[in-house]
């Protein structure tokens, strides 16, 4: 699905250059079509790999696989609104390297395709990269408080050990921000946020990033100055954080089987290969059986190939989404705690305003009836996001834990293969000699 | 009939259901099939095993192990009910005094050896005390492989001395004492530990030697490296296992997800603990490895007779030239080679006529009994290599033969771990899509 350029408004700029101008105000290389590259600023070419040479996803349009995958994906999130017709599709794939003299850093591509007449076109394709993402989810999470964002992977690499351009780590983040995306567009409020359409279809995103940060302090300040004391927290809500707390406990608990699984799959790695190595020294020394060990060497080293995926596998796909759950949890959390402010704000105010009237009659001002419309909202909202976040966790671990599975059930088969096309070696030598022997 | 795409074919598929210990059957089948006439007599097994206390030649206190011997005819079972098998115990060192006893007095033989003294390759999981059961165990059926190693030799199979020690409990030990091979033992292991060098060594024994030292080499390795291996696969396992806690705890508190994790984890729990039979499994693939890796011990110790007896012959050719020509000397009068005697009589003059007969005739006796030494000993190393090289070619074939099939039962074991971890992961799959 080839996605149609954004048109262009307004005169084309000039060449863009790099080390005379901010980055803020180079346009990124697609977003204006025949705009030829200025020498200062380096667009990777179609096959040109990231920094350790190995080929990135290849450009627009995307390539089969990937495409079918992300079809896939879709079909599952559709739980949530297969009642509705969904009329709001998001993709994100074709990461590039960006080398200018300030900085090196990468861009995804993000397209939509849209009914809603909300959007201006049908089809948008722009490129964004994860300071864009960030900046979307802190104006979403400003903007719709009493909703729960879905949480974007980490800004910065945690171990240290990652290469930030290697194809792994780019592969896995863009996953993360894809996921991201669509579940802000399969949610029925956020959706709708002016912002994530800003995000989806403006050409210059970078010109309001610096205001956002302005709002961002602004708007947590009042919260934090606000010091109501919350009295009574309905059960259900304090069932809610008894829950992700515990949930959250367990995902770590997977992490750390998961990652001692590799850890010891790794060095089984290891000693598997200098095993099959030394059959097959064996087998230089040897007439009849040269064969048959090398035949062995030959299976061994189809398991250490088949384990290397297994291992790959988890690394990759597995534990970056029980970091991810980990961190949509801390999403929730948040959430529930702002709706507890809330609820004291209200509370503290009522009060207020109840033993002003016992003082003076004062009547009890509109704007804690506000405050009491503002908190029933706030737990409407965080209701039903609490079942659609249920609802998603539920598909997800599904589909998480089938994956593990899938890729187990895999590894064994392809052992099991190499072993069986081991034995018929084997045993049709034997029935020559047998057969020789009779004759 | 064999298909091209070997694994479409059901019937060669059907053959990796058999298990080691069938595949071990096979291998005791085949030794009997070739059969020895011994064999044809008797059933030989080690059936039992069990640990006895007693004093030592020291007089201290000590636990050892006994196993029972059985024997009876072969061809039983037509006749009345089944006979009455002829029983006996023996000890891990009366086996050894057997095997020297077969070293010393057929030494052209690849004596077939015995299980390891002492655990060898262990991994963590496995004991090295020579009283653990499943050592215990391994060595019982170690033991009676040897046995039946020996029946199924064509030369060992009709000594009187072994048909003894299957049968004679108390008068074997006088037996094997009263052929003095005792004596044949020190000199034995002289010529093991002895440093000579043969002057024109014979190529196929070099070559064998070498041979023989470098499959030791080999399969030392490939055991270390084994332990090793199983070492990390018992660690990946047993992880998993704690995959069945955490989705149990996790079950708790969830409500339409909770069974299928509830499930889910009792399989990894299956999962974790199906390594312990896998790898006791693998130890009779061990065992066999082990079992040619002691045989190049053997193999070692008949190049090493070979090559003493080699020596002799040289050494007796060199003595006898140096006699002759010494001889030579003395007739024809020239010195060739110095000697004290021809310089004592260059300076003190010569020697009588007399003397000289005297010493002539004493050489020509030397000179006599040396070709008769060289002869013989020309002889006993050509019988010898005749021997030795016959019972290598055996030895060769059975190698062969017997290493295929250990390598045919063990992708058969590695067939079945991976059903099993088929089998495990496609029952935690349906847990889970049942979440």
């Amino acid at each position: 699905l080839p996605a149609r350029r954004t048109m262009s408004v307004g005169a084309p700029k000039g060449l863009a250059s790099s080390g005379q101008k901010p980055i803020t105000e180079i346009t990124h290389p697609l977003s204006a079509a025949d705009e030829p590259l200025s020498p200062g600023v380096t667009l990777c070419p179609q096959d040109a790999g990231l920094t350790n040479g190995t080929p990135v996803e290849t450009s627009s349009p995307a390539s089969v696989s990937s495409l079918f995958n992300r079809l896939q994906l879709d079909d599952e999130l559709d739980g949530d609104t297969s009642s509705e017709t969904k009329d709001l599709f998001v993709t994100v794939d074709d990461p590039k390297k960006h080398v200018s003299t300030m900085e090196t850093y990468i861009t995804y591509r993000v397209s939509t395709k849209t009914t809603r007449i909300e959007f201006d076109l049908p089809e948008y394709s722009v490129r964004r990269r994860y300071q864009d993402f960030d900046w979307l989810r802190i104006k979403l999470d400003d903007s719709q408080p009493t909703h729960l964002v879905p949480p974007l992977p980490e800004k910065f690499v945690m171990k240290g050990v990652v290469d930030r351009f290697s194809e792994e780590f780019v592969e896995t983040r863009m996953k993360a921000l894809d996921k991201f995306l669509k579940r802000v567009a399969d949610h029925p409020v956020l959706s709708f946020n002016p912002h994530f359409n800003a995000f989806l279809t403006a050409k210059d995103l970078n010109k309001r990033q610096g205001l956002a940060l302005l709002t961002k302090v602004g708007e947590s300040v009042k919260y934090v100055a606000s010091g109501y004391k919350l009295r009574a927290r309905p059960a259900e809500y304090t069932a809610m954080v008894e829950y992700l707390d515990t949930f959250s406990g367990k995902l770590g608990t997977m992490d750390r089987i998961a990652q001692r699984i590799l850890k010891e799959q790794s060095e089984y790695l290891t000693e598997l290969r200098e095993y099959g190595s030394v059959y097959s020294s064996w087998a230089a020394l040897e007439e009849e059986l040269q064969r048959p060990l090398e035949g062995v060497a030959g299976s061994v080293s189809t398991c250490c190939r088949a384990m290397e995926d297994l291992s790959e596998n988890m690394s990759q796909d597995f534990l970056p989404v029980l970091r991810e759950y980990v961190l949509y949890i801390e999403s929730m959390k948040n959430v529930l705690r702002k709706r507890d402010q809330c609820q004291a704000e209200y509370e503290g105010r009522l009060e207020a305003a109840i033993l002003r009237r016992q003082e003076d009659r004062t009547p009890v001002p509109a704007e804690v009836e506000k405050c009491q419309d503002k908190v029933e909202c706030f737990n409407a909202d965080l209701k039903a996001d609490w079942e659609r976040w249920q609802r998603n966790k539920r598909q997800d671990f599904k589909q998480l834990l089938t994956g593990m599975a899938d890729k187990n059930i895999s590894y064994y088969e392809k052992c099991q293969s190499a072993w069986e096309s081991l034995i018929t070696v084997l045993q049709d030598k034997q029935t020559e000699d047998k057969t020789s022997e009779t004759n | 009939m064999m298909a091209d795409s070997g694994s479409e074919d059901a019937a060669v598929i059907g053959n990796t259901d058999i298990s080691s210990a069938e595949a071990e059957n096979n291998l005791r089948n085949t030794m009997v099939e070739k059969g020895t006439s011994l064999l044809k007599k008797l059933e030989i097994t080690v059936s039992e095993a069990e640990k006895r206390t007693g004093k030592n030649s020291v007089n201290m206190q000590e636990t050892y192990t006994v196993y029972l011997i059985e024997t009876r005819p072969a061809d039983s079972g037509s006749e009345a009910g089944t006979p009455v098998p002829d029983m006996l115990w023996r000890r891990y060192s009366d086996f050894e005094l057997l095997r020297t006893y077969l070293l010393v007095t057929y030494p052209y033989v690849i004596i077939p050896p015995l299980p390891e003294k002492r655990a060898e390759f262990v991994w963590h999981k496995l004991s090295a005390d020579n009283l653990d059961p499943d050592f215990v165990e391994r060595r019982r059926v170690g033991l009676e492989n040897f046995l039946l190693r020996v029946a199924s030799h064509p030369l060992l199979s009709n000594d009187k001395i072994f048909f003894l020690f299957l049968t004679d409990e108390k008068g074997w030990r006088d037996a094997v004492l009263e052929t003095g091979f005792q004596d044949k033992v020190d000199s034995r292991l002289k010529s093991l530990s002895a440093s000579f060098r043969v002057k024109n060594p014979d190529k196929r024994f070099t070559a064998l030697k070498q041979y023989s030292d470098e499959l030791n080499a080999v399969i030392s390795q490939l055991l270390r490296v084994r332990a090793r291996v199983a070492d990390r696969l018992y660690g990946v396992y047993k992880v998993h296992g704690n995959y069945g806690r955490v989705f149990s705890e996790w079950s708790a508190i969830e409500k339409e997800m909770g069974d299928g994790l509830q499930s889910a984890g009792h399989h990894m729990d299956t999962y974790a603990a199906s390594i312990d039979d896998i790898l006791e499994e693998e130890e009779h693939y061990a065992d066999q490895l082990k079992e040619y890796l002691y045989y190049t011990e053997a193999v070692r110790s008949v190049c090493r007779k070979h090559e003493l007896l080699q020596y002799e012959v040289e050494m007796a050719a060199q003595d006898l030239a140096y006699k002759k020509q010494q001889r030579e000397e003395l007739v024809t009068g020239t010195v060739r080679v110095f000697s004290l005697k021809g310089m004592t009589s260059k300076l003190f003059g010569q020697e009588s006529q007399e003397q000289r007969e005297q010493r002539l005739a004493a050489l020509e006796q030397g000179i006599q009994e040396g070709e008769e030494l060289l002869k013989d000993k020309n002889h006993e190393c050509q019988e010898f290599v005749q021997s030795a090289w016959k019972d290598i070619e055996r030895f060769k074939e059975q190698k062969d033969r017997d290493l295929r099939e250990a390598l045919i039962s063990y992708a058969i074991m590695q067939i079945s771990m991976c059903k099993k971890g088929v089998q495990v992961w496609s029952n935690a799959k349906e847990c889970f899509n049942k979440m």
